[in-house]
């Protein structure tokens, strides 16, 4: 079983069938690309797999492992350390998707704009605290002690990104670049064994871009990460990717190594048909 | 950092000091009765205030119908106390009265909240007013005349008592994760949902505690003036309750309780001309939402204010 | 089933008068998305308006329908001018609460100049009663619904066929794609303005001759049921607002008839939340999402 079996999804809004029929797989560890022409529907299918929409039909399989330091998570009752549990994700409540391991960023980066970073960060974390309502009111030991480790945590993940010295900045005055870095972090502050990357180079510069590229790079390394991006930027993905899905007009086109990607007439077709058009 | 850190202590130190001068003020005559109805306004309005502010000013949940839940506690706590005429009696019916006007809120939130902004408005409000239109039906609760005659055991010590606790509690809830899950609704609902934070249960949660806060302060209101009525508790209570938050600031504790107090005390000095006091609070809505829309803390708090000044002069020590 | 026919009567009269309010609720709300509270104080003035021109002035009923409906259309375009205005572009809770703050302003200004008291309108129409089998009906009732009838006609054709209309439709889709097209945007949200509050103006005439009887805060009640009106017919809607003003009308005489009438505010407030919760589009709304 791969990480992530997406069978057959398919989505319509009343009469427009946006995303239909497609199907992917993920195998842990890879980094993933999908690409396709403005409108395609490829931050709808962003949306079907973290469960801001219903999928009209089809299946979003994903391979939950529990991990080893796991504890006390209500959603994985009754799993020893390390097992894999596959789960069905289509239908979930986002809130619930992120706590199965998927975490992603937003085409439109969505930060919690007027909050510090550092409180960006640990709202991500908000659904691995172990203390409840009436430890929040009473402030018993537990409080302290599980704020502290947050704290820890957040500010570890903020060294990461360079932005340890900017945590009690508003998130709205840090800079375009380190926004859209802040995103990356606040998503792997829910600790997700799968990341999507909803066009993260979006607006860069191609310096920037190439900064980008490396710390995607790294943090897959660094976190054991399996990645699926959503790109326009088709230097990016033919760089970094191992594998690429192409949609058009919500279905899937073609998918398989950038070089044939690269080389596929349907591929070619598509996007020079939005050349035609943009011209 | 303890409970019992440097900083608790002050703040400990800093209430008590307040409670006994005020205390010292009534036994000496100086704070005289009239003023004391003014005193238990301004205890009432701020948990009022800061109850509705954890629900529309930090969970950005806009509630027209916080008087309802007022009015919950006031009836609940009233009715209790009459039968059992006692101090027991009356810490038995503000809890009653507490948890039952929670347990509304949570029965209300579950579907209303899924509403947003203005209609969500729309709806609580309709709440409130149906709450209301019961209280004037129900037989225990003597229809449009009211209850006459609720004993009185509220004095200074329970409201300040009951004021303290409120604030300090959430303000503690505010500053926990499940406080920053709270205001990350009102930053951005989908992104905090993205995020791992199950939106309905902590929307459900602020309103349920507020809805709580807001019957003990009803408590308090049938306790300390003796008298209530479903009138008491109508469409402009809760507009009351809002332009304390909205005046004080949406997001800002100390806010609240500046506004609670100012207002209060516009309240007393004006209180034979309600028409003007009317006209007054309608034209300080406008014009805050036209040249201050944030009110007037925003969403900072006095002690953000002087922990900056605080921190300015280390710097320049340094 | 005479009963039930009597109610019905009666409330497509009462119901007659919410469409004309939750008209002005769903012009206003279609075009800045905007509750407009203030909406149900401006019919309360126009009742007062009217009260003057019958009582002082000696005025017929048409006369005063008229001046009523142009010191409303005034009074509507001012407050937008004054308090909705400066607020384009800040957020939709701050103009509501801005449109409170105009609510309470409107209805304690009249209550210093004019007083808490009831006051009671002159007899202006007839009290000549029809017998329809057992159904009774009084001139006063054919007058407002006849009247009620004919503004909403007017209404249409303006929306519809007019100039003014077409800019009307085109600001409430897009504003910017309509200002960039050369329409004048301020001036079509104060027109819009004027008309919903025009329409207010007369519903506060003729609420003062059916029941004969108005006070300072009389528009907050049918201010927010007719704002349940607009939202029962989907808002925005200008037929949705008109079906629902009729439904709620309704469906408030038939509780009270029913003998229920102590609970009739309550079923109106939890009609409302139902709609909210099971089609908040209303009955002929269109559904929008937030695009993520």
């Amino acid at each position: 079983m791969p990480l992530l079996k997406v069978e057959k999804l398919t989505k319509s809004f009343g009469g427009l069938t946006a995303v239909s029929n497609v199907s992917i797989e993920i195998e842990k560890g890879e980094l993933v690309g999908l690409i396709g022409p403005n409108g395609a529907g490829k931050t709808t299918v962003f949306n079907l797999l973290t469960g801001v929409y219903v999928p009209s039909s089809g299946s979003i399989l994903f391979e939950k492992e529990t991990p080893i330091t796991g504890q006390g998570d209500s959603s994985s009752e009754g799993s020893a350390a390390g097992e894999k549990t596959v789960i069905e994700l289509a239908g979930m409540k986002p809130y619930n998707v992120t706590k199965q391991g998927l975490a992603r960023t937003f085409q439109n980066i969505r930060l919690f704009k007027d909050l510090t970073v550092l409180d960006n960060v640990r709202i991500a974390m908000h659904h691995n605290i172990h203390y409840g309502m009436f430890t929040s009111f009473l402030r018993f030991n537990k409080f302290y002690s599980e704020e502290k480790r947050m704290l820890e945590e957040a500010e570890q993940l903020l060294k990461i990104f360079n932005l340890e010295d900017k945590k009690n900045e508003l998130a709205k005055n840090l800079p375009y670049g380190e926004q859209r870095h802040l995103e990356i972090a606040r998503a792997l502050a829910t600790k997700p064994s799968l990341l999507l990357l909803d066009e993260p180079a979006a607006g860069m510069n191609p310096k920037e871009t190439a900064a980008l590229t490396e710390l995607i790079k790294w943090v897959r390394k660094e976190f054991d990460l399996t990645i699926l991006l959503i790109e326009h930027d088709m230097s990016l993905v033919m760089k970094i990717c191992e594998r690429i899905y192409v949609l058009d007009y919500g279905m899937l086109i073609a998918s398989g190594k950038p070089e044939e990607i690269r080389s596929n007439k349907r591929v070619i077709e598509a996007y020079l048909g939005e050349e035609n058009s943009n011209a | 950092m303890k409970a019992l850190s440097k900083k608790n202590l002050l703040i400990l130190g800093g209430l008590l000091l307040l409670y006994a001068a005020v205390l010292g003020l009534i036994i000496t005559g100086i704070i005289n009765p009239f003023y004391e109805i003014t005193l238990a306004l301004i205890c009432i309005n701020i948990i009022l205030a800061v109850s509705l502010n954890l629900v529309t000013g930090f969970t950005g949940q806009f509630s027209l119908g916080h008087a309802g839940f007022m009015s919950i506690g006031a009836y609940t706590c009233a009715i209790i106390n009459m039968q059992m005429n006692s101090m027991a009696g009356f810490l038995i019916g503000l809890f009653a009265g507490a948890v039952l006007a929670a347990l509304v809120g949570i029965l209300i939130g579950i579907p209303t909240l899924r509403l947003k902004g203005d209609y969500l408005a729309i709806a609580t409000l309709g709440m409130a007013e149906i709450i209301r239109v019961i209280f004037l039906n129900l037989e225990i609760t003597n229809g449009a005349a009211g209850l006459n005659g609720i004993p009185r055991f509220t004095n200074w010590t329970w409201l300040f008592i009951f004021t303290a606790a409120s604030v300090v509690l959430i303000n503690n809830f505010i500053r926990s994760s499940q406080g920053r899950a709270c205001i990350s609704i009102r930053e951005d609902e989908i992104a905090a949902e993205s995020m791992g934070i199950n939106t309905t249960k902590y929307k459900v949660m602020a309103f349920a505690i507020g809805a709580f806060f807001a019957g003990i302060a009803g408590a308090l209101y049938a306790s300390y003036f003796y008298f209530i009525k479903p009138g008491l508790f109508g469409f402009l209570k809760s507009i009351d309750i809002l332009v304390i938050v909205v005046l004080g600031g949406m997001g800002s504790i100390t806010g609240s309780v500046i506004a609670a107090t100012l207002l209060a005390l516009i309240t007393t000095f004006l209180q034979s001309f309600t028409e003007i006091r009317m006209i007054l609070y309608a034209v300080v809505l406008i014009v805050i939402m036209i040249f201050r829309p944030k009110g007037l803390m925003g969403t900072t708090e006095i002690t953000d204010i002087l922990r900056f000044r605080f921190g300015r002069k280390e710097e320049r020590i340094q | 089933m005479d009963q039930f026919m009597q109610q019905m009567v009666n409330g497509i009269s009462l119901g007659s008068i919410y469409a004309l309010i939750a008209l002005g609720y769903t012009m206003v709300y279609g075009i800045i998305k905007l509750i407009n509270f203030a909406h149900g104080d401006v019919y309360m003035i126009g009742a007062y308006i009217g009260f003057a021109a019958t009582t002082y002035a000696q005025l017929g009923f048409l006369p005063a329908l008229l001046i009523s409906m142009a010191a409303c259309a005034v009074l509507g375009m001012t407050i937008e001018r004054i308090a909705y205005k400066p607020l384009r572009g800040s957020t939709r809770i701050a103009v509501l609460i801005t449109a409170i703050g105009v609510s309470l302003f409107l209805e304690y200004v009249m209550m210093f100049f004019v007083g808490a008291e009831v006051r009671s309108y002159p007899v202006l129409l007839s009290n000549k009663v029809f017998h329809l089998g057992n159904v009774l009906i009084n001139t006063q009732q054919i007058y407002i619904v006849v009247t009620a009838i004919a503004l909403m006609i007017l209404l249409q054709f303006i929306v519809h066929k007019t100039k003014t209309g077409k800019a009307m439709r085109a600001v409430s889709i897009d504003r910017d794609a309509a200002q960039l097209m050369g329409i004048k945007v301020d001036n079509t949200i104060s027109i819009t303005f004027a008309i919903g509050s025009a329409f207010a103006g007369a519903a506060g005439v003729l609420v003062g001759i059916y029941y004969n009887s108005i006070d300072p805060l009389m528009g907050i009640m049918p201010g927010l049921k007719a704002f349940i009106a607009a939202v029962f017919g989907g808002i925005g809607n200008i037929p949705g607002a008109m079906i629902g003003g009729m439904a709620i009308g309704i469906m408030e005489t038939l509780v009270s008839g029913y003998g229920y009438s102590l609970y009739r505010d309550a079923v109106v407030f939890a009609f409302l939340i139902l709609i909210l919760i099971l089609k908040p589009s209303g009955l002929l709304g269109k559904n929008i999402r937030e695009k993520v």
